[in-house]
């Protein structure tokens, strides 16, 4: 094997030149990345690795462990007396709006038989905490201390007292990664309550979403809260997830609407996993093909 | 007397075993959760680029790339990303490995840090291709940090080869 960047002599030549190797190493990383990144092939084999993985990331996350205890442990008496007062008023709050949910799902059940109508989704749901932020540096992802040995998914939603965070991405025997709102490649289904109108919110970095591919002249402003649509079929309907911040209309046909989340996305530390108690409907199947092409857009069908 | 690497001081053949022993350490070290803590170097590139000069015969881009894999899974990163860079770090630290040997731990760190860099920009560039969010200069910040580790880690990986199998007086190691 030659060394040093440099063609040894025939003679002592043993294996491919280092540059030929590098170009064949560089060209497998590439191939796996387009792979990855592009069309999601390599999951199975992330998760085969994660067999060799994963009891040494379990040793190495105690050090973070250990910092997360000491933090709580040194919590003085003053500060938990505080947050028990706190808790005990929101308890009460919130015992309010409880009595009163249940007579009020109790009517809406005897409403929708009444009109012949489907229940209402099932929903279950696992408490987790949120350990630590994922190690890498261009997405915003965090790890939970609950996994499929608890019931967790790849698709359910998370959310905070306030909102949802983000979604499960990956499942780990007795940890699950979710990907928060804010990453640029997380997408969420969403409807705004007030008028019925529905668009999907990308993360956008910095902190805040962004609502695309609604037209400049939609019915939005300012303060509209954005609930999720459950029209995905992951998501639970009805969950909040921001509200609108800034609406730039001058900008081409879409407007460009910026939001805030409802939830503290990056602040979150103890959190709901939220899932579909039954898988959602199949999709309905497709309609037969027209019998001659029309040169019409689209779009048109709809106006 | 020319002043070589090897005569500066002698030191033992490596022990095989110590060096993927290191690797596994540095492993390791790489899965610690540090949040958003800025300025975090990256062991495993520090001890891949450090066996990579010393034993280029035992530890080269095989090495690097099935590294760069398992760092890659633990931090939920690409597939392929920390493997690309290594790999580019590992031919590289080969090519300067002849040269850097000749000089002090402190100028082998400044001989480092440019390569450091290089496969930092590399991991970036490939993530900012693929659309992910630049999350600030601040991530240029750890390869400096990696080369200043450089010297207290010579001593560290070297300290094996400094004890002598046998104690004899007359020996000047």
């Amino acid at each position: 094997m030659s060394v040093g960047g440099h063609q040894a002599p025939p003679i002592f030549r043993r294996g491919p030149a280092p540059l030929v190797r590098l170009f064949v190493y560089v060209t497998v990383a590439l191939a796996m990345l387009v792979m990855d990144l592009r069309f999601r092939y390599l999951e199975v084999f992330r998760q085969a690795m994660t067999v060799v993985t994963y009891p040494l990331q379990m040793a190495a996350s105690t050090p973070a462990d250990m910092v997360r205890n000491a933090s709580t442990y040194f919590a003085t008496l003053l500060q938990v007396q505080l947050e028990n007062r706190d808790l005990r008023r929101k308890q009460l709050e919130a015992a309010e709006h409880l009595l009163r949910s249940a007579h009020l799902e109790e009517e809406n059940a005897q409403l929708r038989g009444l009109l012949d109508m489907g229940q209402r989704l099932k929903v279950k749901s696992v408490a987790a905490e949120i350990l630590y932020n994922a190690r890498d540096p261009f997405s915003r992802k965090v790890i939970l201390d609950k996994g499929s040995q608890q019931g967790i998914e790849a698709g359910q939603a998370v959310v905070d007292a306030r909102g949802v965070v983000g979604q499960v991405t990956r499942v780990f025997p007795i940890q699950a990664e979710v990907t928060l709102l804010t990453d640029k490649n997380q997408a969420i289904p969403v409807m705004l309550p007030r008028n019925g109108l529905r668009g999907v919110a990308f993360g956008a970095g910095q902190g805040i979403l962004e609502l695309r591919f609604v037209e400049a002249n939609a019915d939005i402003k300012a303060g509209d809260a954005l609930v999720t649509s459950g029209l995905d079929g992951v998501f639970v309907p009805g969950l909040p997830v921001a509200s609108v911040t800034r609406i730039d209309r001058e900008v081409q046909a879409f407007a460009r609407i910026l939001c805030e989340p409802a939830a503290g996305v990056e602040r979150a530390g103890q959190v709901l996993v939220i899932g579909r108690e039954a898988p959602p409907p199949a999709l309905p199947p497709e309609p037969p093909a027209p019998p001659n092409k029309s040169p019409r857009r689209k779009g048109a069908a709809s106006e | 007397m020319q002043p070589t690497h090897r005569s500066s001081r002698i030191l033992l053949p490596v022990k095989r075993w110590f060096v993927y022993f290191s690797l596994f350490i540095a492993l390791g070290l790489a899965y610690i959760p540090t949040g958003r803590l800025i300025g975090i170097p990256d062991p495993v590139a520090l001890v891949l680029a450090f066996w990579c000069i010393r034993e280029p015969l035992h530890v080269g881009m095989g090495v690097a790339f099935l590294l760069g894999l398992l760092v890659d899974v633990g931090h939920g990163a690409a597939l392929g990303q920390h493997a690309l860079s290594y790999v580019i770090l590992a031919y590289l630290a080969e090519a300067v490995s002849r040269r850097v040997l000749w000089f002090q731990p402190f100028e082998q760190a400044l001989h480092i840090l440019p390569i450091f860099l290089v496969t930092q920009v590399i991991m970036t560039g490939i993530r900012l291709l693929a659309g992910a969010e630049f999350p600030g200069w601040w991530i240029f910040l750890g390869p400096f940090v990696s080369a200043a580790l450089w010297v207290p880690l010579h001593f560290v990986l070297l300290f094996p080869q400094f004890q002598p199998g046998e104690r004899d007086d007359n020996r000047p190691i």
